[in-house]
């Protein structure tokens, strides 16, 4: 099943001769299921495009469809309420609220739906969890956590709930190797029991981690690789 | 890589034949350099002769063990100590074509990096889903494991750098050799060539 869907998505800042193209005619699609990295140099348009993939920004011209919804045909507030819903965001610096603990964090997204408290603690509690966050983290405030902890909570509000699709740009730009990898094991996990994941990375040991990656230079996709057959082909080769 | 070594650091553990090394060999790196039996026993000849080895007698089976000696323990101990030489180490085609494109002309050098990175990432992507797969992987495999894809990261970088490198050179005019020209209007192609042969 298609979640994600760029048709012809293209992205434009200012006009005349300040006129530049952050992206041009992206097309891309990501199942459910999948997990794609976006690689590319330093304003090759990756934060653009997750950006429109995620209903942040909006193209100027063509489309962006969440699971068949096309994002410019919704109102503000049911614009809101989709990416609440179904869109998860992880960025490089966090992003947590630093007034709420790391529970309050996680149940951030539910609450602001209407869910009960009592409730929205214990889903936030099973995601920290689900994390590997330690339960004696969870009522303790940003500044009170490593950043590896700290990105374990944003990952937990980005997958709370139903989300089936998955951005993350650069989550493991401020953290150490291990837990860099950590994160990545936690986002492929996701996506392995059925959400669609947008990785944006520099870091190519951490593309390895997706099905397909897909370059980006001058705002336009310039390689796309096929999806892995699977490791057990590797395998074989490495006998012969 | 050196066989000799990695028997001698094999027979550390104690002493064995030939297809036990063989099989110890490929478990630790994964079937990553696969070692032929005839490879082996060459190599355990050499070290016999050598005297780093001696050969033990023949068991029920017709095997025959071989064990390490104190000469071959401290050989062993001088190869732990020191660095691997970068002269050691192959030339890397990789390097010399990317060189090479750059004065050859009619080659599209950011071509030629785009289709190297896609082929090293695929790598990259299949070594990461290995280990993903392997989670409780023996400990010399996962280094094994891991050193290929640091490497692949390794030279993804690399390429990435040359990418901009290049995209801001002015590349060099293709230089054609030096043709010896001809000393008077009467010598011809023919007679240059047999000239310098």
């Amino acid at each position: 099943m298609t979640v994600l869907h760029l048709k012809g998505v293209s992205r434009t800042h200012g006009t005349g001769e300040n006129l530049v193209h952050a992206l041009v005619d992206a097309e891309l699609t990501i199942e459910a299921g999948e997990l794609v990295a976006i690689m590319g140099p330093s304003g090759s348009g990756k934060s653009t495009l997750l950006n429109l993939a995620g209903g942040l920004d909006a193209p100027t011209s063509g489309e962006v469809l969440v699971e068949g919804t096309v994002l410019a045909s919704l109102n503000k507030k049911r614009l809101a309420g989709l990416r609440r819903r179904s869109i998860g965001y992880v960025f490089q610096d966090y992003n947590l609220v630093p007034s709420l603990t790391a529970a309050e964090n996680a149940a951030l997204p539910l609450e602001l739906d209407g869910l009960a408290a009592g409730k929205a603690r214990k889903m936030a509690l099973a995601a920290l969890e689900e994390v590997g966050l330690d339960v004696k983290q969870a009522d303790r405030f940003p500044d009170e956590i490593s950043g590896g902890q700290a990105q374990r909570v944003a990952i937990a509000r980005a997958l709370i709930g139903e989300r089936r699709l998955v951005l993350a740009d650069e989550p493991t730009g401020a953290l150490d190797s291990h837990t860099g990898e950590e994160v990545l094991k936690l986002l492929r996990r996701r996506v392995d029991a059925g959400a669609a994941g947008l990785l944006v990375t520099h870091d190519a040991r951490h593309a390895g981690w997706a099905d397909r990656v897909v370059f980006l230079r001058d705002g336009r996709i310039v390689d796309s690789s096929a999806p892995l057959a699977g490791a057990d082909s590797l395998l074989e080769g490495a006998g012969s | 890589m050196s066989v000799k070594h990695s028997l001698l650091a094999l027979l550390e553990r104690g002493p064995a034949y030939g297809y036990q090394l063989r099989a110890a060999f490929e478990s630790a790196t994964g079937n990553t350099w696969p070692l032929n039996i005839g490879q082996v026993y060459t190599t355990l000849n050499r070290l016999e002769r050598d005297e780093l080895v001696e050969a033990l007698p023949e068991n029920d089976s017709g095997q025959r063990p071989y064990r390490i000696t104190e000469t071959g323990r401290r050989h062993l101990a001088g190869w732990f100590a020191s660095p691997v030489q970068a002269a050691d180490r192959p030339r890397d085609e990789l390097t010399i074509k990317l060189a090479l494109a750059v004065t050859t002309p009619g080659v599209d050098v950011a071509d030629v990096i785009q289709r190297q990175r896609g082929a090293t990432l695929r790598l990259l992507q299949e070594y990461t889903r290995l280990k993903a797969a392997e989670e409780h992987a023996e400990l010399a495999w996962r280094l094994v494991l891991e050193s290929m894809i640091f490497r692949a990261e390794a030279e993804i970088r690399w390429l990435d750098h040359t990418e901009a490198v290049v995209a801001r050179a002015e590349l060099p005019a293709p230089f054609p050799f030096a043709v010896d020209e001809p000393d008077s209007a009467d010598a011809t192609p023919e007679r240059n060539r047999t000239r310098t042969h």
